[in-house]
């Protein structure tokens, strides 16, 4: 954990990704969240009862959130786009809303999701016990999303994994997000 | 010449939530983990944390393979009708090959030091022992080893305490302060019927309601409104003692302020008062702050007992308000 303030989204890279559709990224967020339950099941079993929660995950500095019911049995994950006046029309149980790179931080476990509530970086609304939840078994996992990403394209998940090995570094300098977890990438 | 008196080596007893969090505390050089079973038997009884049977023996073998000692927190009270669960994770503990119990309950100690006498037991912070009658009554009369003194003694008082008993001392170095007699706090239990006393959660998660109103974040426990935090003002736990209240024409924090303990520079005072181990709080905390946390604090004992002076305020970002104390250990209000 450093003192840095967290680095924001850059709106140019945003302004590109909001105008794609999201039918695409649609199919591939089903498909990341069906190998995230196949590799992870002890994440799913760790979170009860709360696996039946609707959880929107708002990243404040991009144009689209994600709503997750991490369902055992139906894991569901889908992009939903924001609205003109940046709400996200969607029915959820627990919100919680941040910089990407804070959420995507506290996913790798490089950061503190007690810390950035603290500093009001993050934000949780809705059922509290469910955030809670939710965090502890994400921090369990030891997630590394870019390893997953590869995982989830099957035999091809070597030569992805080299393509986001070659592309992490740029993107992550481009977008101040930790696309890779520090110490481990692991498909 | 006569050489210098070696430094006694104080054991940094740190927190893990879960087997990685547990994982992240060895590899960062605690001498011992404290953990709990997924159950009201320990006081972090949250969504979503602790261990089942299996992963705690897993954790066991791990940490004793990296020479780390493991004390198992049973450290709430047993229901009237339902000690068989508390009995339970006793016999589990020392079947999966704990170093240590931590208890707080007499009738729990008692049946712990009759049915498992071999299994080491500590007096956990939730017993409140905080003077030497007390604390000799626990060691004479149930063989306790090792007592977690309470967060209200001054270095004076813990160096005069470990003058007058034969157990070890453990005191807490770092993390949520609680001022209150602990295990004897009803704070919780008044707002919303649970407590960490009795189900091992203070301020319960289901009943904690957070909502963004302007600028403002609102904080509800139960039915009452506990705080409301500016924008630009670090947030607090939704604890009742951390909330925010008018009381005649005083308006703030009535109980205490929402800070963290921070004591790293108290630790050479602290192990000449004779304390045997320094414990971390925040077993409900992520693996980063873990990490950030014990390694700080090995770093911090090492440093002392190499004669190298010990860096000040390494850990402040992760501290509630993020804002640090000393809290009692530098008493100056009385």
């Amino acid at each position: 954990m450093t003192d840095a303030p967290l680095p924001r989204f850059p709106r140019l890279v945003d302004r590109v990704l909001g105008r794609l559709p999201t039918l695409p990224l649609d199919l591939a967020l089903r498909r990341f969240i069906t190998s995230l339950a196949d590799r992870h099941p002890s994440l799913f079993s760790r979170l009860g009862d709360q696996a039946e929660k609707r959880f929107l995950i708002d990243p404040v500095d991009v144009s689209f959130g994600f709503l997750l019911r991490p369902d055992p049995a139906m894991p569901r994950l889908e992009a939903i786009k924001r609205d003109a006046d940046g709400t996200i029309d969607a029915q959820w149980d627990a919100r919680i809303a941040g910089p990407l790179a804070a959420l995507v931080g506290m996913v790798h476990g490089a950061l503190d999701g007690d810390a950035l509530f603290f500093s009001r970086d993050i934000v949780i609304e809705g059922d509290t016990e469910a955030v809670l939840g939710l965090r502890n078994a994400v921090d369990d996992a030891e997630l590394d999303l870019a390893g997953e990403v590869a995982a989830m394209t099957g035999p091809a998940a070597g030569f992805v994994a080299e393509v986001i090995r070659r592309a992490a570094p740029v993107a992550e300098r481009l977008t101040g997000v930790a696309l890779v977890r520090s110490g481990g990438f692991a498909p | 010449m006569n050489a210098p008196l070696a430094k006694t080596r104080p054991e940094l007893v740190c927190p893990a939530g879960t087997p990685a969090a547990f994982r992240t505390a060895v590899e960062a050089g605690a001498d011992a983990i404290y953990c709990g079973f997924r159950d009201e038997t320990n006081a972090r009884n949250f969504p979503g944390l602790n261990f089942d049977r299996s992963e705690l023996a897993q954790s066991i073998r791990f940490a004793h393979d990296h020479g780390t000692k493991v004390l198992v927190a049973i450290n709430t009270f047993p229901r009237a009708g339902a000690t068989a669960l508390w009995h339970k994770a006793v016999a589990d503990a020392e079947d999966a090959g704990a170093d240590a119990v931590i208890l707080a309950d007499l009738g729990l100690v008692a049946h712990a030091a009759v049915k498992h006498p071999n299994l080491r037991r500590h007096l956990s912070v939730q017993a409140a022992a905080s003077n030497p009658d007390a604390i000799r009554f626990w060691v004479e009369t149930f063989g306790i080893r090792r007592v977690v003194l309470p967060r209200i003694l001054s270095v004076a008082e813990i160096a005069a305490i470990n003058a007058e008993i034969t157990c070890e001392t453990e005191v807490f170095v770092f993390g949520g302060l609680c001022v209150m007699a602990e295990g004897r706090c009803s704070l919780s239990s008044h707002a919303t019927g649970k407590s960490p006393n009795m189900q091992g959660v203070c301020s319960p998660p289901s009943h904690v309601v957070y909502k963004e109103e302007g600028d403002d974040l609102v904080a509800k426990l139960g039915a009452y409104t506990i705080d409301r935090t500016p924008k630009g003002v670090a947030a607090p736990y939704p604890t009742l003692c951390k909330g925010r209240f008018t009381a005649g024409t005083y308006q703030g924090h009535v109980f205490e302020d929402p800070v963290s303990l921070d004591a790293a520079m108290l630790i050479p005072p602290l192990v000449d008062a004779g304390v045997t181990a320094f414990k971390i709080e925040g077993r409900q905390r992520s693996r980063a702050y873990t990490q950030a946390v014990v390694a700080a604090f090995r770093k911090a004992v090492d440093d002392h007992l190499a004669g190298r002076p010990i860096a000040a305020d390494m850990t402040r970002r992760l501290a509630e308000g993020q804002t640090t104390t000393a809290g009692a250990y530098k008493k100056t209000w009385r």
